[in-house]
């Protein structure tokens, strides 16, 4: 049963990169790999400052602003020097890899007793965990779900589904992919943030692949927005949650089944690629 | 109102394809002017809008909005005074937002996008008046997606967006070239009246030879990147089909 408490609330810690993800990949439209790099940037300034014996609310922002930064980066090179998407996200994933192992000194930091957001709350360590991540997804639901719905954020979803339209609106759609980047890369930060304090440390490659899982998560959630015929943007944000709790079960459930550990990323391309493949699929019926 | 001087533009120069659109172009458009601009394909019809929208830039040359020259303002920035609507009946709304959510940033053009919520029940109200005045029954589906509507109905809608924030200049780009005769009347009609209401200065593209004899108060004829002719006052009467037929064969 642990097990699969464990998998919820690694999908609960996921989340905010799930988030993240939805805004790059699904409002901006834009395949953003740069959460591989400010995934481990978001865990690499969190060890660092968390080891400095820093407090947590100087360490959260610190995060989110290491990740956002990376991400604007991303979007300013396509926008402003006009490189494709994908490799803007490239160059800056593969330049995170030196600034992550520089911020860290290291390959690997373990956070053996290190003040944690885990040890704000009492109970058993899964009770804290449950609390903590909990309330972490569900404050940045409640902000994105609103932020989504004003005037900015109306001009955000905008500028990914219809650029020209949104240009005769009088946005400047380049600063807006910067700020949605910059939010989507500090989201996901925040996960590399809550992620490393659930396993207890932080390593230079735990980002590696990792903007395919929460790929993986939109897809799931996107799929049940489409069967439920659901045209709402918070009800989206729910659906992304889900699918990130429910990508985690599934690859619990691949394990307890006595699936290789090594064979892991193997086992989450094909499901994502299952994922991915099945509106299509069902279109060319 | 606005005034294009000099202005020459030329596609995919040094290039095999290298083409000259617009060639020491010029036009003055008055406050109130309702122009028409006919011609054929490659004519620069469509640069000229492009041109005006700030969507391309000219090679040289200026333009002038109200004596300020803004030849190298955005298209973003110029949206303060110019609303368009596309040749696409697609192109002019946000397919994934709500009819209400597009009427919403219809709203803000002009305005910095805040974080401001201002989808609630006054605002639904106002646009569902507005909408109404169109008999499609859409003032009931102000929370259905705009891509779930048909190119007509967007079109139209395309239209209501435009006055909803202080426009001065509306561009039309043969904003019926995809639509049935049924619904371009109905565009063209509310277009008419919007014009008229709101006393905006218009300037619409179209290959349709009775939109020349129906609509506008001065016609613009251009020919390779030229006008070659500009009938306004009270020369502009009302042609017939062949009168406009002979224009092109000359």
């Amino acid at each position: 049963m642990n097990f699969y408490l464990t998998a919820v609330l690694l999908g609960l810690g996921f989340s905010a990169m799930g988030m993240g993800i939805f805004i790059s990949m699904r409002i901006f439209n834009i395949p953003d790999i740069t959460t591989d790099g400010s995934f481990t940037l978001g865990g690499a300034v969190t060890a660092i400052m968390l080891t400095n014996d820093q407090p947590l609310l100087i360490v959260l922002p610190c995060v989110f602003i290491a990740g956002a930064t990376a991400g604007a980066i991303t979007a300013f090179i396509h926008t402003r020097l006009k490189v494709n998407a994908l490799l803007s996200g490239i160059l800056v994933m593969t330049a995170l890899y030196s600034v992550n192992l520089a911020i860290m000194g290291r390959s690997n930091i373990p956070l053996i007793n290190t003040f944690s957001i885990f040890n704000t709350t009492s109970g058993s360590e899964i009770q804290s965990q449950l609390i903590v991540l909990t309330l972490f997804t569900g404050i940045i639901f409640i902000l994105l779900s609103w932020l989504l719905k004003t005037d900015f954020g109306l001009a955000m979803r905008a500028t990914g589904n219809n650029e020209t339209m949104i240009r005769s609106m009088g946005v400047n759609t380049s600063l807006m992919k910067i700020t949605g980047l910059a939010l989507a890369n500090g989201l996901t930060a925040i996960s590399g943030f809550l992620i490393v304090q659930i396993q207890g440390f932080s390593d230079i490659g735990m980002g590696i692949g990792i903007v395919i899982l929460g790929l993986g998560s939109v897809m799931i959630g996107e799929i049940t927005m489409k069967v439920f015929r659901i045209n709402n943007i918070a009800l989206h944000l729910l659906g992304v949650i889900a699918g990130t709790i429910i990508f985690r079960l599934i690859l619990a459930f691949a394990l307890s089944t006595g699936i290789d550990a090594l064979y892991l990323k193997l086992v989450v391309s094909l499901f994502v690629l299952l994922i991915v493949s099945i509106p299509n699929l069902k279109r060319s019926e | 109102m606005i005034k294009l001087s000099g202005i020459r533009k030329t596609f995919g120069k040094g290039s095999p394809n290298e083409i000259r659109i617009l060639d020491n172009f010029n036009l003055e458009v008055m406050k109130g002017d309702f122009i028409v601009v006919v011609g054929s394909n490659g004519s620069g019809k469509t640069t000229l809008l492009n041109l005006i929208a700030g969507t391309v830039k000219p090679d040289s040359g200026s333009i002038t909005f109200e004596g300020n020259d803004i030849t190298g303002l955005k298209d973003f920035n110029r949206s303060k005074w110019i609303a368009r609507i596309f040749q696409n009946p697609l192109a002019g709304t946000a397919p994934d937002l709500t009819v209400l959510e597009n009427f919403r940033l219809a709203s803000q053009r002009t305005k910095p996008k805040g974080l401001i919520t201002g989808t609630g029940n006054k605002f639904r109200a106002l646009v569902k008046e507005k909408i109404s005045v169109l008999n499609l029954g859409l003032e009931n589906k102000l929370e259905q997606s705009m891509g779930s509507l048909s190119g007509g109905q967007r079109q139209a809608l395309s239209l209501l967006m435009a006055i909803m924030d202080d426009t001065k200049i509306l561009l039309l780009d043969e904003p019926t070239a995809a639509l049935d005769p049924k619904t371009s009347l109905l565009i063209l009609e509310l277009a008419k009246k919007v014009i008229n209401e709101y006393g905006l200065t218009a300037i619409m593209v179209t290959h349709q030879i009775s939109d020349v004899i129906e609509y506008g108060n001065r016609v613009i004829q251009m020919k390779e990147g030229r006008i070659i002719r500009d009938i306004q006052g009270k020369d502009r009467k009302l042609f017939t089909m062949n009168e406009v037929y002979e224009w092109f064969n000359h």
